[in-house]
């Protein structure tokens, strides 16, 4: 097995390991660390896979950004070690588990047909020729110019919103 | 050229007459009798003195002819076209002539006999209106107008048979006279069908002009017609199986039994194998089934009638049992003395029924003068009456004689003609002479109990009770009028013989062509006349001697009888067997299976309460899906997701 | 190379999301198990993009944007209701009932 795989999967185990961690710890903000690990993990596969730019800023903006904002809350909102109720009964379990099983077989029956064949090594070019940066920041002012600008009136969106439900009085 | 041109007035008339009448019934209190009763025999007159010049213009201008007269297109459905149409050939203006003429003498009678009825009006309009069905009866040009007259004189004598409603006993009569006859329109509607299914039209023109293609001589499917056709007639003219609604119509006025069961309705079903005769020519087995059950009805109801004490009673097994020898007529092919026979028995029946009307009248009126309750029909509270009624004594005599087959009278020639007929037959099939045995057997049995009935009526010594004689009576002109007409046609009629099988011979000679006729020689021909005569003779010597009316006692205080005498009396306990085997069963599982079974527990259990709890259901379930648990509706959500995967993902 | 098995990751990573989502009642627990799906879906994207161009790689940037906006208003919003109801847990946030 060539080293790249062996890395590959020494980040992926780590990765699903700690997601199954972070779903089944009562403790809320243990579950939060948790998740932070798995971002961790999901910016080294990024990076494996010439996904550098987005793997930085997976580290800088989600485990950095949005995590920690939810760390603030959990601690804002005082909660607890995990109340009991806070996982579902044995009866609300199984069912769950069933179907997520069931969910999940499909997503892998899906899998059966295969990746698209192409060439492998596009983006690898692409990221030598023009820069790790580069390479998204070009299509990114050029061709998708409209989403980016739209996104950024979703994000104004988003503070106000989030301002206006906060607040105590309005 | 004029009067064919009126032919749809004589049915109009009477329909006009009815719903006048109808009108008056419900609307004009203050009405008198005098103009119910014009309109309602005016019409009936009218129409009687129309048919008359139509037929006369039939017989000059086109003779042997059918003329069809078609009024509108009623039923234009794919390849099946009905048309309100009415056929006039000799059959039908015989039939026609006979229905106004003897209607019109009974209309006369009916408002002597009616007169103190608080419903003279209704009578009248139901009367009338009978008339009316029963000409389009005869009158249709096709099987589905002639069964729109066949519904409807059912339907008119359900409503006179049940005349004074008020009486549970008269209802239930009317009840079961259309309950029988509709099982018998069954077989008729079923005979149509085949019909239309092997010929292709319904009316008669068409489908007896293709019957010989379209069927082969005695298979299957024209025996099936027959054999439904008559099963029609069972029920319509009260033979074996389904006769039993016509002694209970006695309950009915007698006029309207002298009308409608005895010269006109219950005659429909001989007119109907009439009719169909190139059928029946066609079929053996359907005329032997024919000729035998009419036959075999004949001699059973005669039978019954040798130990009946109600007057009426008495009557109507006779009818029932000259009905058998029509059949017997039409079935062996006989077709004219069918006819023949048909026609004076309206006489002398009509007759015989208006004259016990006149004798019930009579009682009535004594019994109600000394406010008692005796039976005014039960004959063991009569006798003697001869000196009180001589004109209707003299009239019923003639009128017993006539259908005991003495000579010269009319029922002499008709009821010879028939027997003949059968014994003719008998060369090629030895059943017919069976058939032949068992119709003389009938003979002396109602010459006996005709003789009977006379004799208990008119003659020994009165039991009617010394109060009551004062008030016995001859009844008024207007019903003893109708009487004398009715006599003279039922002494003379006889001649008609002469004529009849030359004016009906048109009509029979495509089913003479399709089954030949039996000739018997002029020597048989006179000996089968002497013993018809001969056996006439003996019933009533038979009966003046071995019966005596001085033994007799009113009818209250008559001791039971026994024996084979209880059985005939008892009428073979056909009724109760009847209500044991078939009503009983129907009635139960109606109850039980149809009512509380399928009605209630199906379609309102299942069906609509059924139907209410399975919306509940679906409510209560909508209901519990609807928690506000948000952690529930993700579930839900997710079990969507996998149900779509599951469908895509193959 | 790295295709079929980042595929096959990302497909456990989202149903574990999904088991998270159904197993916890804990709101804000629930939120970060769609955190976890949405990350499951980047890396699709991302390992697509390797072959199929760049397009994959602005999606997930794209996503990552939204997913902050989302965050955002949905924390604002868990903490609104805890500000009434003095809960997260789900079973008592249930005033659709009905």
């Amino acid at each position: 097995m060539p080293p790249t795989l062996v890395v590959f999967w020494v980040f992926a185990a780590a990765a699903i390991g700690s997601a199954l961690l972070c779903i089944t710890r009562r403790n809320t903000v243990a579950s939060a660390l948790w998740l932070v690990v798995t971002l961790f993990d999901m910016a080294a596969l990024f990076v494996m896979l010439d996904a550098q730019f987005i793997a930085v800023l997976q580290v800088l903006v989600y485990a950095g950004a949005i995590m920690v904002l939810f760390l603030f809350v959990i601690m804002l909102l005082n909660l607890g070690p995990g109340t009991a109720s806070d996982v579902k009964g044995p009866a609300g379990l199984a069912v769950a588990t069933l179907l997520a099983a069931a969910f999940g077989i499909q997503l892998l029956a899906l899998l059966r047909s295969g990746p698209p064949a192409a060439a492998a090594g596009d983006m690898a070019r692409t990221v030598q020729s023009e820069g790790m940066v580069g390479a998204v920041a070009r299509p990114l002012f050029t061709v998708y110019l409209v989403p980016f600008e739209i996104t950024s009136v979703l994000l104004l969106a988003a503070i106000v919103g989030a301002v206006v439900l906060a607040k105590r009085q309005l | 050229m004029i009067a064919l041109e009126l032919l749809w007035l004589v049915p109009a008339l009477p329909l006009a007459g009815a719903v006048v009448n109808g009108g008056l019934s419900l609307f004009g209190r203050r009405a008198g009798r005098g103009v119910v009763s014009a309109v309602g025999i005016g019409v009936l007159a009218l129409a009687f003195a129309l048919a008359l010049a139509i037929v006369l213009e039939l017989a000059h201008a086109h003779p042997g002819e059918t003329i069809v007269v078609r009024y509108w297109s009623w039923i234009p459905v794919g390849t099946l076209q009905v048309d309100f149409a009415l056929q006039l050939d000799s059959l039908a203006a015989l039939m026609m002539l006979i229905v106004t003429g003897v209607s019109t003498l009974i209309h006369v009678y009916s408002a002597g006999y009616m007169h103190d009825d608080p419903g003279y009006a209704r009578y009248f309009a139901e009367l009338n209106l009978f008339v009316f069905f029963m000409l389009t009866l005869v009158l249709g040009a096709s099987f589905p107008v002639m069964f729109v007259g066949w519904e409807g004189v059912g339907l008119c004598s359900y409503l006179l048979i049940g005349f004074w409603y008020n009486e549970k006993i008269n209802a239930d009569a009317g009840l079961k006279a259309f309950i029988v006859n509709r099982i018998g329109d069954f077989g008729f509607l079923v005979a149509m069908f085949l019909i239309f299914q092997h010929t292709g039209s319904l009316s008669f023109g068409d489908v007896f002009a293709r019957a010989s293609t379209a069927f082969t001589p005695g298979d299957r499917a024209i025996t099936a017609i027959t054999l439904f056709l008559f099963l029609g007639c069972t029920g319509k003219s009260a033979q074996i199986p389904l006769y039993v609604w016509l002694p209970d119509a006695m309950q009915g006025p007698t006029p309207v039994s002298a009308l409608i069961h005895a010269a006109t309705m219950v005659t429909a079903g001989v007119y109907l194998v009439a009719r169909c005769s190139v059928l029946y020519a066609l079929s053996p087995v359907g005329s032997l089934v024919v000729a035998g059950v009419g036959v075999a009805t004949a001699l059973f109801a005669a039978t019954i009638g040798l130990k009946q004490w109600d007057i009426k009673k008495v009557l109507a097994y006779s009818t029932i049992s000259q009905l058998g020898y029509m059949f017997l007529g039409v079935g062996s092919g006989a077709y004219v003395a069918g006819m023949f026979h048909l026609t004076t028995h309206a006489f002398f029946k009509a007759l015989l029924f208006l004259g016990s009307g006149s004798v019930i009248h009579a009682m009535h009126g004594a019994y109600h003068a000394t406010h008692s309750h005796e039976d005014a029909q039960d004959m063991r509270n009569m006798g003697g009456l001869a000196k009180y009624l001589p004109w209707t004594c003299g009239l019923m005599w003639i009128a017993t004689l006539a259908i005991a087959g003495v000579p010269p009278f009319s029922g002499f020639f008709s009821k010879d003609a028939i027997l003949a007929a059968a014994f003719a037959r008998g060369a090629s099939e030895p059943v017919w002479y069976l058939f032949w045995g068992i119709g003389l057997a009938a003979a002396l049995c109602t010459a006996f109990y005709m003789t009977r009935l006379m004799l208990y009526t008119f003659h020994g010594p009165n039991r009617t009770g010394e109060p009551e004689r004062a008030n016995l009576r001859e009844a008024p002109w207007i019903m003893t009028g109708p009487l004398v007409i009715l006599g003279i046609l039922s002494a003379a009629g006889g001649v008609l013989v002469l004529r009849l099988s030359t004016w009906l011979e048109p009509v029979t000679r495509a089913a003479r062509a399709l089954a030949p006729e039996h000739e018997l020689s002029r020597h048989t021909e006179w000996t089968l006349a002497g013993i018809a005569v001969l056996v006439a003779l003996a019933g009533m010597v038979g009966a003046w001697r071995l019966l005596d009316p001085a033994r007799l006692v009113p009818a209250r205080q008559s001791p039971p009888e026994r024996g084979l005498g209880r059985l005939l009396w008892k009428k073979y306990y056909v009724d109760e067997i009847y209500q044991a085997v078939i009503v009983r069963p129907i009635v139960w599982f109606s109850r039980e299976v149809l009512w509380h079974v399928v009605d209630e527990d199906v379609i309102d259990g299942i069906g609509v309460n059924g139907v209410a709890r399975l919306s509940r259901a679906a409510g209560w379930i909508g209901s519990r899906l609807q928690n506000g648990e948000l952690g529930f509706y993700v579930m839900l959500f997710v079990v969507g997701v996998v149900l779509v995967l599951g469908a895509t993902v193959r | 190379m790295l295709l079929g098995p980042s595929l096959l990751v990302s497909a456990v990573l989202f149903t574990l999301g999904v088991a998270g989502v159904l197993i916890r009642r804990n709101a804000i627990v629930i939120f970060m198990c769609v955190e976890l799906m949405l990350n499951a879906v980047n890396l699709t994207f991302v390992a697509l993009a390797q072959t199929l161009g760049v397009g994959g790689q602005i999606f997930v940037l794209i996503v990552m944007a939204v997913a902050a906006a989302e965050a955002a208003v949905g924390l604002a919003i868990v903490l609104a209701i805890f500000r009434h109801r003095e809960t997260v847990n789900l079973q008592n946030i249930n005033l659709l009932k009905g």
